[in-house]
């Protein structure tokens, strides 16, 4: 069984789409070759910065005949049947074959499919490959129509056995398949044949290419630590560097060099990303000072003088990129310690969104919520209001204008140089966290307080303005905010009724959009709102105030905002199911939580849910779930039909039964143990006392006919069931449970 | 002087190399154009000779200016005036990175001892309408060329591609003389009787200019002459085809162009003084753009664009 070798040349395919490009390779051609009947042992694609390889094992030499048989028209029927079964399967009349069914005689026809030799069938899959192949970007080149990364040079297609090597004849756009390839670009030109993988592979060896993106990853690490090592210090790990590096050369050289000492103070994240972004250097650090003092870059070739010039030319070109660096950092330095508001000011000027207003507009927002929020997490207020305010200064610093990545970091280091308090500054970068799923919750008080202010802040924004996530389109990533805010709330414990806080930002989210609201109006309103803590009220206090003469805006308040913040609660209801959905926590159950009351408190809800999650995986639970829908069924029949609600004055002297009276029993047991649960929110207390109450119902409805002729037993038995409608929906809504 | 094996001596030694170079490859060594433009690009021998059948190869120095770079001479690397060597070959011949590459033995890089690569980076230009893929190319870490496949320009596709490669002159020649600030870099030969440096001819220029881009530049008259720019390109692009003087046909694509050029640079002055917008500036580009469309939808229906009379 032969072995097939592809290898596609081309001129430098960006290091970002190589890996990708081999997988598209190996599986389209695996595909191609499947379908046209060729199986295979193996596959296995390999890149480099010029090529794409492809070597398959133990394909198929041909593909196997395949027989089909089919039935035809009845034997006799109009020449005009048979004529069109005969186009259809492609047969002359002579090769019909007549057959007696238990319908008659009839015709059927044997198609056969002979096996094509494998090189044809490769050839095929081959050319489709490469005038479809999915580059993300893709380009045309001389006078020709191909498209391809870059221009395409050469096809290598070689199918190989222990008779001897054959090349699959193929042509696209010009270019003849062929066995040959060339080596290094600089170390090794010219062309060489091959006769198998392993030859390939070999001889690129020895032409300095290491085919192996893996392997050349490998030995880059490893000379990079082993150079580090010698002289004391660590290389600083980035895996995304590592395989981009590893797709920019062939013959990897690893070389260390120093940093000037005139960079070193500058701070370590500066230097490593400056050095990554722009040059593709590796960071260099000292363990025992923590600071980055020298660099690692990769050469794609050896030299006569082991890397010296080239080594020379890279720390010049270092020197030039930190000096720009160092000259961002010191003007940064002179602007945080004289007078910051230099750069608040400009913010002032920087619109957010054109309905939310400026990026200075959004900044007193936030810091107003920073206030509100500052008693729930534990913080000052004032102290909240201040890091809200310089929390972005730097976004109008040099340094984050050049390296966007570092913002919030840069914002740290300049308000702590301009004296302000560590917390203070800690905030800058820290609330913008989380930033995803893996990413740190914050959990001091003040970067609490200000990311949480930040994230409601835009979900209230663009809530107001109704440009809310839909579909796969997120594109102001509201959803990664609403799941920020939810970690924040859970992780760190915190106890807050979302509802208002989402009132107060709305109603300042509104006061941005529209200029009309008048400004001592909406201040009146979101004092009494934190007075009263819910919006009707706080705002009929105003309109009382007042009286009826405020503007016609201001009066669409008092619909819009309830509306708007309803909808963003249900928002965050759907955010927490996909959240707790990890913890293997059912929708139905979070469901059941959300139907009670204070469900904008996130760890009250959750400790509900955890607690009916526990009970529901139990026997107990599951069963009391059923008991508790078949009593609020029959229960809910009777007050349909009677008219009237049965929620008052079951009497244990009616009971009749034994089963009736341990009922009654265990209700009685059962209250005096959920109502402390509940007070203390032990809500897992709260449900074993009700699982408790499994037995008991069961036995009941086992023994006890609800709806008797004697009235009094049936009132006070339907008063009964309402007992175990209330205790039961104590702690969640178990008509939401499914199943 | 022009000893190819030896290392150059001065600024101008590695342009007459480079000249020399691309000459020896056939090229049309053309001079610059006699306009205020931002970069090698805009030359009618790049904008509008990439478009069209034709085939077409030409290789030029072109002094461009970006009056925002601008540093009173004082930055050891940028400048408000430098030079980019540009070269456009149509079609791009297959051996192009080969012939790049010599280009930079010709002017003194040993490729034995420096460590040469192509680093992804697309190019794209917003004002022409313009984009191509193709690498920065780098030269022991420090971008010395753009390498650029043309696929579009002024909104028409490129059929055949050209092949563009850019030149930063300045910062090509200090890596290859080994000088660290530009303005001491020698321009002509230092042993010369009158050795001058970079900073000889172009330290007071850099002054003069940067004092006049950012500060005192009339901004009204500036926008008054892009508007006029702007509506001399419309009114030459309207005229019929048919010159009624000479009865022949005269399409207007360079003069049109002119115009182009002249507003692409009045909108980056406009934009050194600080008096456009960040929402504005879109809209500027824009119409930039606008204008480079129709010089090329003009281009190709002249005889150098590949326009053939249905008649002849």
């Amino acid at each position: 069984m032969p072995d097939l070798l592809i290898e596609l040349f081309s001129e430098e395919i960006p290091a970002r789409m190589q890996t990708r490009a081999g997988e598209d390779l190996k599986k389209r051609i695996t595909d191609g070759l499947v379908e046209g009947g060729l199986t295979y042992a193996g596959a296995a694609a390999l890149t480099t910065p010029r090529r794409l390889t492809l070597a398959v094992e133990g394909l198929l030499a041909e593909s196997p005949t395949i027989r089909e048989e089919r039935k035809g028209p009845k034997v006799g029927a109009p020449d005009k049947a048979v004529e069109g079964f005969l186009r259809g399967a492609g047969i002359t009349r002579d090769q019909l074959e007549e057959r007696d069914t238990p319908k008659g005689a009839v015709y059927f026809a044997t198609i056969e499919k002979p096996g094509r030799p494998a090189a044809e069938i490769v050839a095929e899959v081959l050319e489709a490959t490469i005038r479809n192949f999915p580059w993300p970007k893709s380009m045309r080149w001389g006078g020709g129509a191909l498209r391809w990364v870059r221009p395409l040079h050469s096809i290598l297609c070689i199918l190989s056995d222990e008779t001897g090597t054959q090349v699959v004849p193929l042509e696209v756009e010009g270019i003849a398949s062929g066995d040959s390839t060339e080596g290094h670009r600089f170390m090794a030109p010219g062309r060489f044949s091959v006769a198998s993988f392993e030859d390939y592979a070999a001889k690129l060896k020895r032409a300095f290419v290491v085919l192996s993106p893996a392997e050349r990853a490998e030995h880059i690490w490893n000379d990079a630590q082993n150079l580090a090592f010698a002289a004391g210090l660590d290389v600083v790990e980035d895996k995304g560097l590592l395989a981009e590096v590893a797709g920019l050369v062939e013959w990897p050289v690893v070389l260390m060099g120093e940093i000037d000492a005139e960079f070193l103070d500058l701070p370590p994240e500066v230097l490593q990303t400056s050095m990554k972004e722009h040059q593709k250097f590796f960071s260099v650090r000292n363990p025992k000072t923590g600071r980055i003092e020298r660099f690692i870059t990769v050469a794609n070739r050896e030299t006569a003088d082991n890397g010296a010039t080239i080594l020379a030319g890279n720390q010049k070109v270092l020197s030039a990129r930190l000096a720009d660096a160092k000259f961002f950092w010191e003007n940064d330095l002179r602007v945080a310690t004289s007078d910051m508001s230099q750069w608040t000011d400009a913010l002032e000027n920087v619109t957010f969104h054109n309905k939310l207003g400026s990026q200075g507009d959004r900044i007193r927002r936030i810091a107003a919520l920073a206030r509100e929020l500052a008693p729930v997490t534990g913080a000052d207020a004032d102290q909240a209001e201040k890091a809200a305010k310089l929390a972005k200064a730097d976004l109008n610093s040099e340094m984050v204008y050049e390296f966007p990545e570092l913002q919030g970091l840069m914002g740290r280091y300049y308000i702590e140089a301009a004296g302000e308090d560590v917390a203070v500054a800690a905030v800058a970068q820290e609330h913008y966290s989380p930033l995803g799923p893996s990413d740190e919750v914050p959990t001091a008080s003040l970067s609490v307080a200000v990311a949480l202010a930040d994230k409601l802040d835009t979900l209230t924004g663009f809530w107001a303005i109704d440009e809310k996530p839909t579909g796969s389109k997120d594109p102001f990533a509201l959803r990664r905010a609403a799941l920020g805010v939810i970690r924040l709330v859970l992780e760190n414990g915190l106890r807050l009724r979302l509802d208002r806080f989402f009132d107060s930002q709305l109603v300042r989210a509104e006061s941005a959009i529209h200029d009309a609201l008048p400004s001592e109006n909406v201040e009146d309103l979101l004092q009494e709102i934190a007075r009263h803590g819910v919006f009707g009220a706080a705002f009929r206090a105003v309109r009382e105030k007042t009286g009826d003469l405020q503007a016609a805006e201001f009066l669409s308040l008092e619909e819009r905002v309830p509306d708007v913040s309803d909808d963003l609660l249900s928002f965050f209801h759907d955010r927490l199911k996909v959240f707790l959905r990890d913890e293997g926590i059912r929708h139905d159950i979070i469901d059941a939580c959300i139907a009670m009351e204070g469900n904008d408190d996130l760890n009250l809800l959750v400790k509900r849910a955890r607690a009916l999650n526990a009970v529901i995986a139990t026997g107990d639970g599951e069963n009391l779930v059923q008991g508790f829908k078949r009593a609020n069924n029959i229960l809910t029949q009777a007050e349909e039909k009677d008219g009237v609600e049965y929620s008052f004055g079951a009497d244990a002297k009616f009971a009749e039964t034994e089963s009736e009276k341990t009922l009654f029993a265990a209700l009685d047991a059962a209250q005096d143990r959920i109502a402390p649960a509940l007070e203390a929110e032990d809500f897992p207390a709260a449900m074993s006392a009700m699982a408790g109450l499994r037995a008991p119902i069961d036995a009941f409805f086992e023994e006890v006919q609800v709806n008797t002729d004697n009235d009094i037993v049936r009132r006070n038995r339907l008063n009964l069931l309402s007992q175990i409608r209330t205790v039961c929906s104590s702690v969640a809504d178990l008509t939401r449970i499914e199943g | 002087m022009t000893d190819q094996t030896s290392a150059p001596r001065s600024f101008q030694e590695i342009i007459l190399r480079l000249q020399t170079y691309w000459a020896s490859k056939g090229c049309a060594v053309l001079q610059p154009y006699d306009m205020e433009v931002g970069a090698g690009t805009f030359h009618p021998a790049t904008t509008l000779r990439a478009l069209g059948s034709k085939p077409w190869a030409a290789a030029y120095v072109q002094p461009s200016r970006r009056p925002t770079d601008g540093r009173y001479g004082e930055n050891p690397n940028r400048l408000q005036h430098y030079y980019q060597y540009q070269v456009l070959i149509k079609p791009s011949p297959p051996d192009l990175q080969e012939l790049y590459l010599g280009s930079l033995e010709a002017i003194g890089i040993d490729m034995d001892l420096h460590d040469i690569r192509f680093v992804e980076d697309d190019w794209e230009s917003p004002t022409l309408g313009a984009w191509g893929l193709g690498w920065e190319v780098w030269c022991d870490g420090m971008e010395v060329s753009q390498f650029t496949y043309f696929q579009q320009v002024g909104g028409h596709d490129c059929a055949p591609v050209s092949g563009e490669l850019t030149y930063g002159l300045e910062r090509l020649a200090m890596y290859v003389l080994g000088i660290d600030h530009v303005m001491d870099m020698p321009f002509n030969d230092p042993q010369s009787p009158s050795p001058l440096t970079y900073g000889d001819i172009f330290k007071q220029t850099e002054e003069e200019y940067a004092r006049w881009n950012f500060d005192v530049a009339n901004t009204e008259v500036l926008l008054r002459h892009f508007e006029e720019a702007e509506a001399e390109c419309a009114a030459i692009l309207a005229q019929e085809h048919d010159d009624p003087k000479t009865g022949k046909r005269i399409v207007m694509a360079h003069p049109a162009y002119d115009q182009c050029i002249k507003a692409s640079h009045i909108f980056n002055l406009l934009d050194a003084r600080g008096v456009i917008s960040v929402t504005e500036r879109q809209a500027y580009i824009g119409r930039v753009r606008a204008l480079a469309k129709q010089c090329a939808d003009a281009f190709v229906q002249t005889g150098a664009g590949g326009y053939q009379a249905a008649a002849q």
